[in-house]
């Protein structure tokens, strides 16, 4: 092996690794200005779809409690979002001394319904798993918050 | 809110492609430096390079489709450094095998295997990290118990003056690697519930506000237990580092610049009373400042380091063609003297600047998580990284006195790699969480006053 291919050796060497250096700077570069953002789509469009939109087939038009001591209290989603809790403010109003005075809400992104856990204190559930984020709820997802259930109607 | 709503807009992508792309030129620079070390040492393209290479590029694909399925929106640049450094490192050490005829390369091999291992399992098995959350106090406790370990007589080994090895039939661990990552959990996960109370509630001594005991009580304590073990044990880059965790960590919770002014204070009162008491610490020291005054003694291994760097100059003598043996300890903590010497100065620059990117993204996740635990968790093992690499490469290139670490991810000991992998997997965790965009939810947030006025409240953990 002459002196020559050697040194090629290293200097090449060398290059792969500031090559590599420099594409994964290119990367961080490209990940902090290349974002795309859909939501608002293009300017000029038109706005999609206007606001009070019929509402579509399978989708849920109101929250009712369906278990504890408010059995029977409806609210329409149409007036989205819709507060749950102990406080006045709320929407649906639960005499429920495991309920928290904001504990969650029922809001709708994207044509989808989600429901949010507000900090409660006893924490909001569906099924079994206790919501650490907004979670997708479609018709008929029983949600249950302290000793109350509510549903997501037609 | 405006602030918010503004992130809310920005949706991070994927970046598996980018992921892929870095990671085979990840795998160039594992491989080519292995190419070029038989070239350099035999004059010949080394006859295992298909098997080696093979198995380099099983482990990263395997790691590589772990992260595409389990955490698909995580950092895609973090993975690739590491693998590159890793795969660097594994040539260097080989390099130094044939040099000294060890065989330290294969196992090394076999440790990065369980590396990668443990990352998938740990990306697997941690599908959200606010889960160690709930292990605050027992990861705390672990770790103590981890750090005591080596003391134990029979169990421990005490090797080069440190006793911060246990060893397990054929296998030697330190268990005080696993510790860290333990400690930075507990920590983050005990000052994410009490930094309010920290930051707000004490009285004011002379300029600086000190918290209630109780609310520093627990923390301190765990803190002195893992600092007391580690001064017993003569480990003093661990030492530092953790005394340097610690602080990053509470100063971060509380946004209190005070934390750093006490806690420099304490680390020179602390290096002062460790160099009257502790005779290594002096030498050390001694060491650092003259080199020269005993070189082919107490100064040897750093004169040789400081002989191969300026042997090796900008671009190095070439793989193969120096004399790392020369050093000693030079597979594990003078590492960056062999890549010095052979790939001389510009790779130096190289490895440097990719630990700077592993802390940045690193920083970069803490910075975009949505929960104050994981941005604590992630500044904290940033801080480790940095910190380890400060340490480590301030001591080799004679910036700082010399106290024992490995380089992560280049040095050779399995501890380190395995839990500087796992590391690397909660890191992509975190910043996958942080990125993964969530449902916009973002229009009604701002209107209701009540809401503002619970801001504070809302940074508190929301799993509790």
């Amino acid at each position: 092996m002459s002196e020559l291919t050697l040194f090629l050796v290293r200097i090449a060497y060398l290059a792969i690794l500031w090559i590599f250096v420099l594409s994964a700077i290119s990367v961080i570069r490209s990940d902090m200005f290349g974002a795309r953002v859909p939501a608002p789509a293009a300017p000029g469009k038109q706005p999609r779809a206007p606001k009070p939109a019929s509402p579509r087939r399978g989708q849920p038009t109101r929250v009712e409690v369906v278990q504890g001591v408010n059995t029977g209290i409806v609210a329409d989603l149409a007036q989205a979002p819709v507060l749950i809790g102990r406080g006045n403010d709320a929407a649906i109003r639960l005499d429920d001394d495991y309920v928290s005075t904001r504990h969650a809400r029922i809001v709708e992104s994207g044509g989808q319904w989600y429901v949010e856990d507000l900090g409660s204190t006893n924490g909001t559930y569906l099924g079994s798993q206790r919501l650490t984020q907004p979670v997708p709820v479609g018709l008929g997802s029983q949600i249950r918050i302290g000793k109350t259930i509510v549903e997501l109607r037609k | 809110m405006a602030t918010n709503s503004a992130l809310m807009g920005f949706v991070h992508r994927r970046r598996r492609g980018a992921e892929l792309f870095l990671l085979v030129l990840a795998l160039i620079v594992g491989i080519g430096a292995y190419a070029a070390v038989g070239l350099g040492v035999d004059g010949e393209v080394p006859t295992n390079l298909i098997g080696y290479g093979g198995w380099l590029t099983l482990l990263v694909v395997a790691a590589h489709i772990a992260v595409r399925i389990v955490a698909p929106y995580a950092d895609p640049v973090l993975l690739p450094v590491v693998a590159a450094l890793n795969g660097l490192g594994l040539a260097i050490i080989h390099r130094i095998d044939l040099a000294k005829d060890t065989g330290l390369a294969s196992q090394q091999l076999t440790w990065m295997t369980l590396g990668v291992v443990l990352f998938v399992a740990t990306l697997i098995v941690l599908p959200d990290h606010r889960l160690l959350a709930r292990f605050t106090y027992t990861s705390g406790l672990t770790a103590i118990a981890l750090l005591i370990l080596p003391m134990i007589p029979g169990l421990g080994t005490q090797i080069n003056g440190a006793r911060i090895w246990i060893s397990l039939g054929p296998f030697s661990f330190q268990p005080g690697e696993i510790a860290k990552v333990l400690l930075v959990i507990t920590f983050a996960g005990y000052l994410v519930v009490h930094r309010d109370a920290l930051a707000l509630a004490g009285r004011r001594v002379v300029f600086v506000d000190l918290p209630r005991g109780r609310d520093l009580g627990p923390i301190l304590m765990m803190w002195v237990v893992s600092l007391g073990i580690l001064v017993l044990q003569r480990d003093l880059g661990s030492s530092l580092l953790f005394f340097g965790l610690f602080l990053v960590m509470l100063y971060v919770a509380t946004e209190r610049p005070g934390w750093l002014v006490v806690g420099a204070l304490l680390f020179f009162g602390g290096a002062a009373v460790a160099f009257r008491i502790f005779s290594h610490v002096q030498s050390r020291v001694d060491i650092w400042l003259d080199p020269f005054a005993d070189a082919d003694g107490s100064g040897y291994q750093l004169v040789q380091a400081l002989y191969g760097f300026a042997w090796g100059g900008l671009v190095g003598r070439g793989l193969g063609e120096g004399m790392p043996q020369r050093v000693p300890y030079v597979e594990s903590d003078f590492i960056l003297a062999a890549v010095g010497e052979e790939l001389g100065l510009t790779a130096v620059m190289a490895v440097l600047l990719l630990y700077g990117l592993v802390v940045e993204r690193a920083l970069r996740a803490a910075l975009i998580s949505r929960d104050g635990f994981g941005k604590l968790v992630a500044t904290g093992l940033a801080a480790v990284f940095a910190l380890q690499v400060f340490v480590v490469i301030g001591g080799v290139t004679r910036l700082i006195p010399l106290t024992g670490l490995t380089t992560p991810f280049l040095s050779y000991g399995g501890s380190s790699l395995v839990a500087n992998w796992v590391i690397i997997a909660i890191l992509l965790r975190i910043s996958d969480q942080a990125r993964r965009p969530l449902p916009d939810l973002a229009a009604d947030e701002a209107e209701d006053p009540d809401d503002q006025a619970t801001q504070v409240v809302k940074v508190m953990p929301e799993w509790r």
